[in-house]
């Protein structure tokens, strides 16, 4: 069955230059398990076509059930010097949550 | 075992410090400690700085104070801010004199040295590169328009002020979780090789550093049940002297302090969790625990650290050019389809009047200016109102200038019932950031210390 991240985890991102960082929460270790199987870098990179130029590293931090995805070349330059409206791509992480995966 | 509490103060410049009053009042904390400076504020205080030497730090330092040090002072609290941004000698001069009308008497220590801008050639001749520290390039493309470039200072240089007997630490560029680290050191004798407690007291600072983003603001949950964030608490962090923690806010505050508004904190912005690089350890948070102990109360244990690295950030930021911007507003019906075509109008205007932009985007403001591509277009055709969203990326700020300058005879002459035109604000100055990396060693030798006191 297909669910959205949506309603399976919930998420925050910030800048550091060009660089987008999303992290994405579980709310337990099933589901966790879940999302470092499903939402992998490449599908984040793929998922986010059209918005990043650049690669998406991934870290797992089962500690606290959260993944972290680093998106390079995602904020047109970066927050100063960026023509967009989302400048620090603060809602990254919800555009993030649209993802659909299988579950 | 002796412990020490820390209040968080503002997360940005422009951030709101009236929580901070609780956190004073009931939070039973010994220090303020404030954060003032993103990546980006560098450059408002620089252009600032231009316009008047005597400028450069963030001028919230002396209406905030003059807010929270009459809470503060009988309660002995002392105070660490990056306030001092560009400029931290102007920074102590306006608060002294502040100080001298409140008639209080207080220490004022600041640190200097993170400022390196007049010494690039010089790091240069050592054989510092400057390269870009993602991109590899070399940084003769931006070298004659850097605004500004400032190291990431560590905590050391702020306990010496502290052990010097200041009140009040004016830094300007220091990592934020630094800001925090250093009274943990001061007040626990914690020493520099103690990698996981230093590895503890960043993690303290992290969490703290964001103002409301620890307590329930910004949060991704359960958004709708965070209660009274019209009243948040800010956080308040207690520290024992083996490094462990519990986090929570003044009581009779809004927000919640829980495992979820914790963990959103602690990985934001952090890249590789397990080697959160900064200039007093390399902290591995993939170790640590979060564990809810009560209302409003989470414990923080077993962060770990590595030795700390042996070269320091620079971020540098040059002029890269102007933005010029205009918006204008459709009403159903059809609202998205006439803000397409008042898109197509002011592309075919621009090409007649011959503006010359690199880089033109167009984002519909209610439908697509927040995901972008990733937008849902299901509802478009019966959207009630749209914006048009129109800004260009110009070399030259007169070009940039034209864009606005299309938008209003769009009223008469353009698609039917707008809205209200916007975002005429003028050409706005775009800044590049350069991120590098210079020895530690060749920065730390330039770093200075003073305390002053106030006069009555």
């Amino acid at each position: 069955m297909k669910k959205r991240l949506v309603d399976l985890a919930h998420a925050r991102s910030g800048d550091k230059g060009d660089k987008a960082d999303l992290s994405l929460f579980a709310s337990d270790q099933q589901t966790y398990v879940l999302l470092a199987r499903e939402v992998t870098a490449e599908r984040v990179r793929q998922h986010f076509a059209g918005i990043i130029t650049g690669p998406v590293e991934r870290f797992e931090v089962p500690n606290v059930l959260a993944l972290k995805f680093v998106l390079h070349g995602a904020l047109n330059g970066g927050a100063s010097r960026s023509l967009r409206s989302d400048t620090l791509g603060k809602s990254l992480a919800s555009a993030l949550l649209r993802m659909e995966i299988e579950t | 075992m002796k412990s020490v509490r820390i209040a968080g103060g503002l997360g940005f410049y422009g951030d709101s410090w009236q929580p901070i009053k609780a956190s004073i009042e009931r939070g039973n904390v010994q220090y303020v400690c404030s954060d003032h400076l993103a990546e980006l504020t560098l450059a408002i205080l620089q252009k600032d700085r231009q316009r008047d030497p005597n400028l450069g730090y963030t001028r919230d330092l002396v209406p905030m104070l003059a807010e929270l040090l009459p809470l503060a002072v009988p309660r002995g609290i002392k105070f660490v801010l990056n306030a001092g941004g560009l400029n931290p000698l102007a920074a102590r001069e306006v608060l002294l004199n502040a100080l001298k009308k409140f008639g209080i008497k207080l220490k004022v220590g600041v640190v200097l040295g993170d400022a390196v801008l007049e010494r690039l050639d010089e790091l240069q001749a050592m054989g510092v590169s400057l390269a870009h520290m993602d991109t590899g390039a070399d940084i003769a493309a931006v070298r004659d328009r850097l605004l500004f470039a400032s190291a990431y200072l560590g905590a050391r240089p702020v306990v010496e002020a502290l052990e010097a007997g200041a009140q009040i630490v004016l830094t300007g560029r220091v990592a934020d979780a630094a800001l925090f680290l250093a009274p943990l050191v001061r007040e626990l004798g914690w020493r520099w090789d103690e990698w996981d407690r230093l590895a503890q007291g960043v993690v303290v600072g992290h969490l703290l550093e964001c103002s409301g983003q620890a307590t329930g603001g910004n949060f991704g949950g359960a958004w709708r049940s965070m209660p009274d964030l019209a009243h948040i608490g800010y956080p308040v962090a207690e520290v024992w002297e083996n490094g462990d923690t519990i986090i929570t806010k003044a009581p009779g505050t809004g927000g919640h302090v829980s495992f979820d508004t914790l963990r959103e904190q602690l990985l934001y912005e952090v890249h590789d969790p397990r080697h959160y690089l900064t200039p007093d350890v390399d902290v591995d948070m993939t170790t640590l625990r979060l564990e809810e102990i009560g209302a409003d109360a989470v414990r923080v244990t077993g962060a770990t650290g590595r030795p700390a690295p042996q070269t320091l950030k620079i971020v540098a930021g040059y002029e890269d050019g102007y933005m010029g911007q205009a918006m204008i507003g459709y009403a159903w019906p059809d609202a998205f389809a006439k803000a397409q075509a008042a898109a197509s109008i002011i592309e075919q205007q621009m090409a007649d009047s011959g503006l010359r932009a690199e880089e033109t985007l167009v984002e519909y403001v209610g439908y697509n200016s927040i995901h972008g591509p990733l937008a849902d277009p299901s509802h478009l055709d019966e959207l009630n109102e749209v914006y048009l969203r129109v800004a260009v990326r110009c070399a030259d700020k007169r070009e940039a200038a034209k864009l606005e300058r299309l938008f209003p005879p769009l009223a008469l002459s353009g698609p039917p019932f707008i809205g209200g035109a916007g975002g005429m604000t003028g050409p706005r100055g775009l800044l590049g950031i350069w991120p590098t990396l210079a020895p530690r060693a060749i920065i730390e030798e330039y770093i200075r210390v003073s305390v002053e006191e106030s006069e009555l």
